[in-house]
């Protein structure tokens, strides 16, 4: 099943009016317009990026390193390399948004399974829940510096780090939305008419919960676009000569005498990335929201 | 409350047990011998046979672990294998550097996130809730090393109001101690404001519409005491909360910006450990890391149920 299927009301009206309604509620809101249209439009550089990149992001230039924005031929300059910094930035942002989804996917994969059981079989609550405590002891700095000490430093290494720190909040909401779930009518129906557990939490649970899933995973992407970057940054991410946002404003602090500039434009794409992400986030949650008027 | 007491230092003993277990083993998952990484220089046979010994790396797994627990509880961690200086001095010396700058950043960034968030519930739909709305997003979404680079640039460098690195200890010179940690703190804080922020904003807007503080008005009580005396006083359990479960996330935060802003505290060890592959200091960041996040979480969790007394009897924060 896709993420984006919209979940049955649970009312019993056609999934249909449900759906509308919180896409209408999403047009009606000009800053969830305006951040779909920035999501839409990095998601389709990022994909593209390969080929609309201007240069190759390994081209070295030494002849003109340094080159300020606005240099012929190189539009965001060239860095300590003569590398085009437009082309790394375009690629950045594309990894970025890779360790992003990997990293939400792996915390959807671990946590979703683990947030049903937990709240819909009480013996594995406690089990979980220290699961989960657990992994909370575990910062997800701690858990790279870790990872990277045990598997060495990369963008899949980072993103499974930022992913596992991840897999605590996805069970939360994921377990709180059963507990909810597990005691409207509808269930206990399923549960009268002889269903499964199995069936109860595919057909009925989960299907229910993928509003706050998907809330949960908007919020989630841009924290592990900054913890990439963070991890980047530091060295204990993607590794150079890959182009990454967080490795190019570590060069720029190397470099800060030379070309503070160079710390200015990867900081804004992070930036930029994380808001849309963010903005999005909480109009989709107003729109799911059926209180409503709640902003 | 003292079953509940009882229950949550059981859970977070048996966590602190499994984290144990965790970084144990994680550290036997280390690539290559562990006796050859203690052993720098010389690796003779005769040299790592004795590493093995001294180090109990020759016994049985289970004769290990009970070893490593002894060890750790008398703050034994070992060695650094490139100082050659015990972990346990390296850790006294950085400590006390991390502690200040994250207390600094919790004080900043809770003035700055109730304020904040009390402001953008009263004056709904207001150019200041906006304003406050708007600038917490743009907290929870800019990378804060960033911001912390930025401001070397821009503030320290350019205008020479803060050093752009270093630390006195506060000993030495409480003055310039705090001018040291200040920009850091900001920094650092700023991230946790957004956060605490939010939490303020939608909790004061649930007590602001209860019934409560609807009594409250109806009674004459003065607006200004309104919002103090009953809806901020109950939505502060939220930021208690809220500190609580970030504390992670600013230790993570604390690494990167004691890295950015050159302060010798537990961030920069762990990061010059991790590349200088210094595993007894990188094991023994991870476990006292993990160790701290979950005492100093029971310690939230009593200070919670002491707030909320519902707490005490449901067991669960809801």
């Amino acid at each position: 099943m896709s993420v984006l299927t919209v979940p049955m009301a649970e009312t019993g009206t056609a999934s249909i009016t449900r759906r509308t309604r919180v896409l209408r509620r999403l047009r009606r809101n000009p800053l969830a317009v305006v951040s779909f249209v920035v999501l839409a439009l990095a998601g389709v550089i990022a994909l593209l990026s390969p080929w609309l990149a201007p240069y190759s992001v390994d081209q070295t230039d030494f002849a003109r390193t340094f080159a300020p924005p606005g240099t012929a031929g190189h539009l965001l300059g060239t860095d300590d390399l003569g590398r085009d910094v437009l082309s790394r930035i375009m690629l950045g942002a594309r990894a970025s948004l890779q360790v992003g989804l990997l990293a939400v996917a792996t915390s959807l994969v671990i946590g979703v399974p683990l947030g049903l059981a937990a709240g819909y079989f009480r013996a594995w609550d406690a089990v979980i829940s220290r699961f989960t405590d657990l992994l909370l002891a575990f910062p997800f700095l701690i858990m790279a510096v870790g990872l990277a000490a045990i598997r060495g430093a990369s963008l899949g290494n980072a993103a499974v780090a930022i992913g596992i720190a991840q897999i605590p909040g996805v069970i939360r909401v994921v377990r709180s939305d059963t507990l909810r779930l597990k005691s409207l009518d509808f269930v206990a129906a399923a549960v009268v008419d002889g269903a499964s557990d199995l069936w109860v939490l595919a057909r009925h649970i989960l299907p229910n919960a993928t509003s706050v899933i998907l809330v949960q995973a908007t919020v989630a992407i841009p924290a592990a676009i900054l913890g990439e970057a963070v991890l980047s940054f530091l060295g204990l991410g993607i590794q150079p000569p890959a182009p990454s946002l967080g490795t190019m404003l570590a060069t720029a602090q190397q470099f800060a005498a030379r070309a503070p500039w160079a710390a200015v434009l990867p900081g804004v794409v992070i930036m930029g990335l994380a808001l849309a992400f963010n903005v999005f986030g909480d109009a989709l949650r107003d729109a799911l929201d059926p209180k409503g008027d709640r902003r | 409350m003292a079953r509940y007491l009882l229950t949550r230092a059981w859970q977070s003993a048996l966590t602190l047990l499994l984290s144990t277990i965790v970084v144990f083993v994680g550290v036997r998952a280390l690539p290559g011998d562990p006796a050859l990484a203690l052993a720098g220089e010389d690796r003779s046979p005769e040299a790592l046979e004795a590493i093995r010994r001294h180090y109990g790396l020759d016994q049985p797994l289970p004769v290990q672990f009970a070893q490593y627990v002894e060890r750790m509880a008398q703050g034994d961690f070992g060695v650094s294998i490139r100082t050659g200086t015990p972990v346990s001095s390296m850790l006294t010396t950085a400590l006390p550097v991390t502690v200040e700058l994250s207390v600094l950043a919790i004080l900043i960034a809770a003035a700055l996130g109730v304020g904040a968030g009390v402001l953008a519930a009263v004056r709904r739909g207001r150019p200041a809730e906006w304003l406050a709305n708007g600038l917490a997003l743009i907290g929870l979404s800019v990378p804060h090393f960033w911001l912390g680079l930025l401001a070397i640039l821009y503030l320290s460098v350019a205008t020479g109001l803060f050093p752009a690195s270093g630390f006195v200890p506060i000993l030495e010179d409480p003055v310039d101690n705090l001018h040291h940690i200040v920009l850091p703190a900001v920094i650092l804080g700023t991230g946790l404001a957004a956060i605490i922020m939010r939490q303020t904003r939608s909790a004061m807007l649930d007590s602001l519409s209860s019934d409560y503080v609807r009594t409250a008005k109806a009674k004459g009580l003065r607006p200004r005491a309104v919002i103090t005396r009953h809806a901020l006083r109950n939505s502060l359990i939220v930021v208690v909360t809220v500190v609580g479960l970030q504390l992670g996330g600013l230790i993570s935060g604390a690494v990167v910006t004691e890295q950015i802003f050159g302060l010798p505290g537990f961030g920069k060890m762990t990061i010059d450990a991790v590349f200088q592959r210094d595993y007894p200091v990188i094991q023994a960041v991870v476990l006292l890391t993990a160790a701290a996040y979950i005492v100093i979480n029971f310690f939230v969790d009593l200070l919670y149920s002491v707030i909320d007394p519902r707490i005490r009897v449901t067991g669960d924060p809801a």
